[in-house]
């Protein structure tokens, strides 16, 4: 039960989006060129992981589950491999390159001096460019504010995994800035 | 040292601003609205509530940014501020702000520190589920922009005296692409 009266019986984020649509649709648009948008040189699969792997640190039961089931989506595995990564990347199969990344995004999520110029030369080092850094360090971010608006109002979200992996494939092909939050 | 190659004469987040104008956009689009819309809490009590969150998460560029553009809003009082960030609860603000800002506190830490008696308490203080709602935003949306500006080591200015030139800039003309413009750090002298 939400801790206001959002008006609608919407899940997570997207009840207090449709309560307040002058900013639901910005955190939207925020939400398309970080996660979604095609001009870009990482993959949508890593930036959704990115983002599920934050939402997992800030233990998000939401978010998490949403976004990743669309890196899994994205990437075609099983949630037994998303999984494997938010619980140890580091030994996960997955390139050294995200890993130096999730290193700076799990930086992040504790705070943004928690970053250090040795993790910073570790991802340039495995071929990170300064706009992929900056957007790990922001999409981090950004889940860090997410988390926080879905969980600080108690949204409620669906307890059956299989929910979050039936719509990832529809969120794959609108976007985020689709959402129709006009009332 | 900023971790990524951003223009060096500009500061903190708007260097990251001009650095990725498309992400910009929406950021700066979110400030407009959760710090300068006048229904329910007033701009300065937005800003309060930003600086106090930038404060708890130790972002010097932002809790200083921020604590000015409130100042202004004050007419100058820069007291007040400084009482919001040191303990507010012994500050001369209403205990409906007070009770705002002990639900923003919560948010820093996580969303889920949130309880439902901070809810109760601030509703007992006359906070609507509109005030209720930002509140829990602009907490969240300084979540981000601290991480962003101290994720990134941005360069924040060490000489205070340069703070309010901006923040008046802010005040007059609010959160839009001027703040992350080469102009916007040369400001012309007022005739």
């Amino acid at each position: 039960m939400a801790f206001i009266d959002l008006q609608n019986d919407l899940p997570g984020i997207r009840g207090p989006m449709i309560y307040r649509p002058e900013t639901g649709t910005i955190l939207n648009e925020l939400a398309e060129i970080l996660l979604h948008d095609e001009d870009n040189t990482l993959s949508r699969g890593d930036r959704e992981m990115i983002g599920a792997y934050t939402s997992y640190l800030n233990d998000c039961f939401f978010c998490q589950n949403v976004h990743g089931a669309m890196a899994q989506h994205y990437y075609e595995c099983d949630t037994q491999f998303i999984d494997s990564i938010k619980k140890n990347f580091l030994s996960a199969d997955i390139s050294d390159k995200l890993k130096s990344l999730l290193t700076i995004a799990g930086s992040v999520q504790k705070g943004g001096r928690y970053v250090t110029s040795e993790q910073i030369e570790k991802a340039k080092s495995l071929g990170a460019t300064d706009r992929e850094i900056h957007d790990t360090v922001l999409i981090a971010a950004a889940f860090c504010m997410f988390n926080r608006y879905v969980d600080g109002l108690n949204t409620w979200a669906p307890k059956d995994m299989q929910v979050y992996i039936d719509r990832a494939p529809m969120r794959a092909k609108e976007g985020y800035s689709q959402l129709g939050l006009t009332k | 040292m900023p971790h990524i190659d951003v223009d060096k004469t500009l500061p903190g987040i708007r260097s990251l601003m001009a650095f990725r104008p498309e992400t910009a956009k929406p950021l700066s689009a979110l400030a407009e609205i959760l710090l300068r819309d006048t229904e329910g809490l007033s701009p300065a009590e937005r800003e309060l509530i930003g600086t106090y969150v930038s404060y708890l998460n130790d972002c010097f560029y932002c809790h200083h940014s921020h604590g000015e553009i409130a100042v202004c809003y004050l007419d100058g009082d820069r007291d007040l501020v400084e009482a919001v960030r040191h303990n507010y609860k012994e500050a001369p603000i209403s205990e409906k702000l007070k009770s705002l800002l002990q639900i923003a506190g919560k948010v820093q830490k996580s969303g889920k520190s949130v309880t439902p008696e901070d809810i109760e308490n601030a509703r007992q203080h006359g906070a609507t589920d509109r005030d209720i709602h930002d509140t829990v935003l602009i907490a969240a949306a300084f979540c981000l922009f601290n991480r962003y500006v101290d994720g990134l080591a941005s360069i924040a200015p060490q000489d205070l005296s340069t703070y309010p030139e901006r923040a008046r800039q802010i005040v007059e003309h609010g959160y839009g692409s001027h703040i992350y413009s080469k102009q916007a750090e040369s400001p012309k002298p007022k005739a």
